[in-house]
């Protein structure tokens, strides 16, 4: 009885996880808004199975470097840098969930499920990279312009988007901000009180003062908004002479918000990646600090040495790809041909990401699409119906078959069957794997191939009762005696499809997972979760001289 | 109850030869095309560029062509894919003429624009549904891999029978699968189907399913090994697979109906894929009785086990083989002789 209810536990608790995990979650995708060209974000409640490109349409490149134009010494090394520029562009790309991942020793490989555009998503990856150092913004020149660019939004008639949202997030700052901020909270109160004159800017209301001059914070939700504004003719006129805006990489987070960095920085850059040479991250043995070093040629040094010179205690930006990398570091004295960038107690991970940062820019890897793949979303749409169809059909026949064989064994083995499909499609989607367009063929497959243990055991049963033995040991002895050949041959097959997975690329990697999953989910239901059906049948009916199988 | 094949008692080992006969029979014009032609390879593996155009009225391949020659694109072919409004149009790169390396975008730009000349403007005249385009290098990458991914699954398996069985085993039923290979091989070869990943991954998965169903039929053997001390092999094995032929015509049939509903119903990408597995399920069945089986009389004959009951494997032919528990018949010297011929 006991062993009966904790088994009836374990199935119910097993397929409310699954049931749990299938629940249709709030997820969020970034997608390109067709009317503004620009990126934001949306949420869409949806089955959290992941699509591959066949069944949700999109692009697949694989990218080698280019060596068609001479020979590039270390290929893993570049394939890296690429890597980290492709990664930093991922937000230019039109799509929901891109993937950047590198394949083996020299090859990057980039997936983007959605994007309709392949000659916009190239050209995005194979545009060669530019890395630039500039001065931030020192004397606060953009600050100062904001008043004048809040008046000229609110005379082309730009609401206010974050009413006096300021006043509340300017006090999480604690006391760095303040001196930065100070005066701007106070004109929004002023503004609410009197006249619309003085109502709080559209822009300035959406910048906080960072730590150091020229960084500005902007709240992740409003950083779309900042941008248009950013963008609108009246406000680029008004920008100070001389000065640049740009987003930064990081995302901070103060309290519960998440901000942008925004950079004010001089249009002039005091060198280029061009004239640097090496970059190298390593554990300082004296300070334990992270640290990278830098080493720039005779020329490049000459200049920066002048340029640091002018720039003692003025912030520096490591800007690749107009993205500020990092935090902006501080000069704390002239620096010649070979530099020192200080992470203070930052992990070394970070510091190997600047300089892979510093190398992209100096030694731009072009990059060469070696495999190609652009499927359209109708098509993935037909595949996915044609897929569901097929698999419909199949299960129905499958049903039948098992039904009419082996009458109430068959009903309960078909109830097991459709655990099993809740299992495996739970599987796929709580460990995030992929699904595609063979994975559907192989899930399909395996519901033919699950219903093996299910034969196996009842065709032993029939056997055991056959000999004359009496239903509760005939169940006992099928059970026992099917066990091992269920074992082999499961096993057997799972690890060819291991050795599919391991050595197949893509799509045949999505149909060995489904395979492996739904071999395993097949074992459960069929040795235990029959057996527990017919353990609660025997319960119900001891004396029970036929078993119906 | 509906009980199939209960009690059966067939001979099928004393069918073995004519089960060889049939089986060279289709493998071997099979290979020969194979070497003569080889396969229809997919881009995947030669390189090249495929586009998939969707039209909204039906064009027929012939206007296609002529555009595509008007165009001078000469070595492209071009194939209705599932319905009158869906085409591929394929260009493979060949090591000798043909496409040259690396020219796959300028293919790609070239057909677009001949398709745009001769049906008109994109979105409304024709459609690019499906676009790729794969370097020669990683078409010879996946050849490579798809050759180990099968040499390896042989050598995994051959060691996991090794421990769950014995040697013997193992070594048959990794044969028996190899036949299984040489005949999807022969009947892709038939079909021309087009050796896509997806189809590999087929011919992979018909490894994993031809194993399954000899290791049932071969627990079988090595249960009724223990169970049956007085009967010889050749008995063993006959009865073996008599009493697991309930549950092969069952799982094949379910098997079967889930494969023919792909065939039918999944769409033109699948196709082939289901269409290998459709046929792996007759080789896998029909290789893990007449082929596997033998096989292991044969190597319990060559290098016999311990109880040496392999060495009295043949019995003479004609003599009906009973369920359990027949008597063991003599051994005969005569038949030994004849079936060492046969081998």
């Amino acid at each position: 009885m006991r062993t009966i209810r904790n088994r009836v536990i374990v199935i119910v608790g097993l397929a409310l996880l699954s049931g749990w995990l299938l629940l249709p979650k709030d997820v969020t995708q970034r997608v390109r808004d067709v009317a503004t060209g620009r990126m934001k974000d949306t949420t869409v409640r949806r089955v959290p199975i992941n699509l591959g490109l066949d069944l949700q349409g999109g692009i697949h490149l694989a990218l080698e470097v280019d060596q068609s134009k001479g020979p590039v010494p270390d290929c893993a090394d570049a394939i890296q840098r690429a890597e980290r520029v492709v990664r930093s562009r991922i937000d230019e790309f039109g799509t929901t969930e891109p993937v950047v991942q590198l394949a083996g020793r020299c090859r990057l490989i980039v997936e983007l499920p959605g994007e309709k555009d392949p000659a916009r998503a190239k050209s995005i990856i194979q545009r060669t990279a530019f890395l630039e150092f500039r001065i931030t913004d020192m004397n606060n020149l953009f600050r100062d312009a904001l008043p004048e660019i809040d008046r000229a939004l609110r005379e082309a008639g730009v609401q206010v988007a974050g009413q006096a949202a300021g006043a509340n997030v300017a006090q999480l700052f604690g006391a760095d901000t303040t001196k930065g901020k100070q005066g701007k909270p106070a004109k929004g109160k002023a503004a609410k009180d009197t006249t619309d004159l003085n109502a709080p800017g559209a822009l300035s209301s959406l910048l906080f003062q960072g730590v150091l001059p020229g960084e500005y914070l902007v709240p992740e939700e409003q950083v779309p908004a900042a941008e248009s504004l950013l963008a609108r003719p009246e406000v680029q006129r008004l920008i100070p002479r001389g000065i640049n805006l740009k987003w930064g990489t990081e995302v901070a987070s103060r309290g519960a918000r998440a901000y942008r960095a925004l950079y004010a920085v001089e249009d002039r850059p005091i060198i280029t990646g061009e004239e640097l040479e090496k970059a190298t991250a390593r554990r300082d043995q004296v300070t334990n600090q992270s640290v990278v070093d830098f080493v720039l040629s005779r020329s490049g040094g000459r200049k920066f040495e002048r340029e640091t010179g002018r720039h003692v205690n003025h912030y520096m930006a490591i800007i690749l790809d107009d993205r500020v990398q990092g935090q902006p570091p501080i000069i704390k004295s002239q620096i010649g041909q070979r530099g020192l960038i200080e992470l203070g107690s930052k992990p070394l991970q970070e510091a190997q990401d600047l300089a892979l940062v510093l190398r992209a820019g100096a030694l731009p890897a072009p990059l060469a699409i070696v495999d190609e793949s652009t499927i359209g979303p109708s098509l993935g749409q037909d595949s996915i119906k044609d897929g569901i169809r097929a698999g419909i059909v199949g299960v129905i026949l499958v049903v039948l078959i098992m039904v009419t064989y082996y009458r109430l064994s068959g009903v309960l083995a078909v109830l097991a069957l459709s655990l099993y499909v809740l299992f495996t499609l739970a599987w796929l989607a709580g460990f995030g794997f992929t699904l595609t367009l063979p994975g559907l063929a192989g899930l399909v497959l395996s519901v033919g191939i699950a219903v093996d243990a299910n034969v196996l055991i009842f065709e032993r049963i029939r056997e055991e009762l056959q000999h004359g033995k009496l239903v509760r040991t005939a169940v006992d002895e099928g059970f026992k005696h099917a066990m091992s050949a269920i074992i082999d041959s499961n096993v057997s097959t799972a690890l060819t499809a291991f050795i599919l997975y391991l050595v197949g690329t893509g799509p045949v990697q999505g149909f060995a997972i489904t395979l492996i999953i739904g071999i395993a989910a097949s074992m459960v239901t069929a040795i235990f979760v029959v057996r527990t059906f017919y353990m609660i049948w025997l319960q119900r009916r001891p004396d029970m001289a036929t078993l119906s199988v | 109850m509906i009980r199939l094949f209960a009690n059966a008692a067939y001979d099928f080992i004393r069918w073995r030869r004519w089960a060889y006969a049939l089986t060279a029979a289709l493998i071997i014009p099979g290979f020969a095309l194979f070497l003569v032609h080889g396969l229809n390879y997919s881009i995947e593996f030669t390189g090249g560029t495929l586009i998939q155009v969707q039209t909204p009225q039906p064009v027929g391949a012939a206007t296609l062509r002529g555009a595509l020659d008007a165009a001078g694109i000469r070595d492209a072919e071009i194939q209705e894919f599932g319905d009158p409004l869906d085409y591929v149009v394929r260009a493979r790169l060949r090591p000798t003429g043909g496409l040259a390396e690396g020219s796959t975008e300028a293919t790609a730009a070239a057909v677009d624009s001949a398709l745009a000349h001769a049906l008109g403007a994109a979105p409304q005249h024709y459609k690019i549904v499906r676009f790729e385009a794969v370097g020669p290098k990683v078409g010879r990458e996946l050849q490579g891999k798809a050759f180990l991914a099968i040499f390896f699954s042989f050598i995994v398996t051959l060691i996991y029978l090794a421990i769950r069985f014995e040697w013997r085993f193992g070594l048959a039923a990794v044969l028996a699968t190899f036949h299984d290979i040489l005949t999807t091989i022969a009947f892709i070869r038939y079909l021309n189907l087009e050796v896509s990943l997806i189809v590999v991954g087929a011919v992979l998965t018909m490894v994993g399913y031809s194993l399954n169903d000899t290791i049932i039929i071969f627990d079988r053997v090595r249960e009724n090994l223990r169970k049956y001390r007085r009967q010889n092999l050749y008995e063993i094995l006959n009865l073996s697979i008599n009493e697991t032929l309930p549950r092969s015509v069952l799982t094949h049939g379910t098997t079967m109906a889930t494969t023919v509903a792909l065939v039918l119903l999944a769409g033109e990408v699948l196709r082939p894929f289901a269409l290998v597995m459709t046929f792996a399920i007759f080789t896998g069945t029909f290789s893990s009785i007449y082929i596997a089986a033998p096989l292991l009389m044969y190597i319990e004959k060559r290098w016999p086990g311990q109880d040496a009951r392999g060495a009295r494997a043949f019995r003479p032919a004609g003599t009906a083989p009973l369920g359990p528990p027949p008597p063991p018949p003599p051994p005969s010297g005569g038949s030994e002789a004849r079936s060492k011929a046969a081998v």
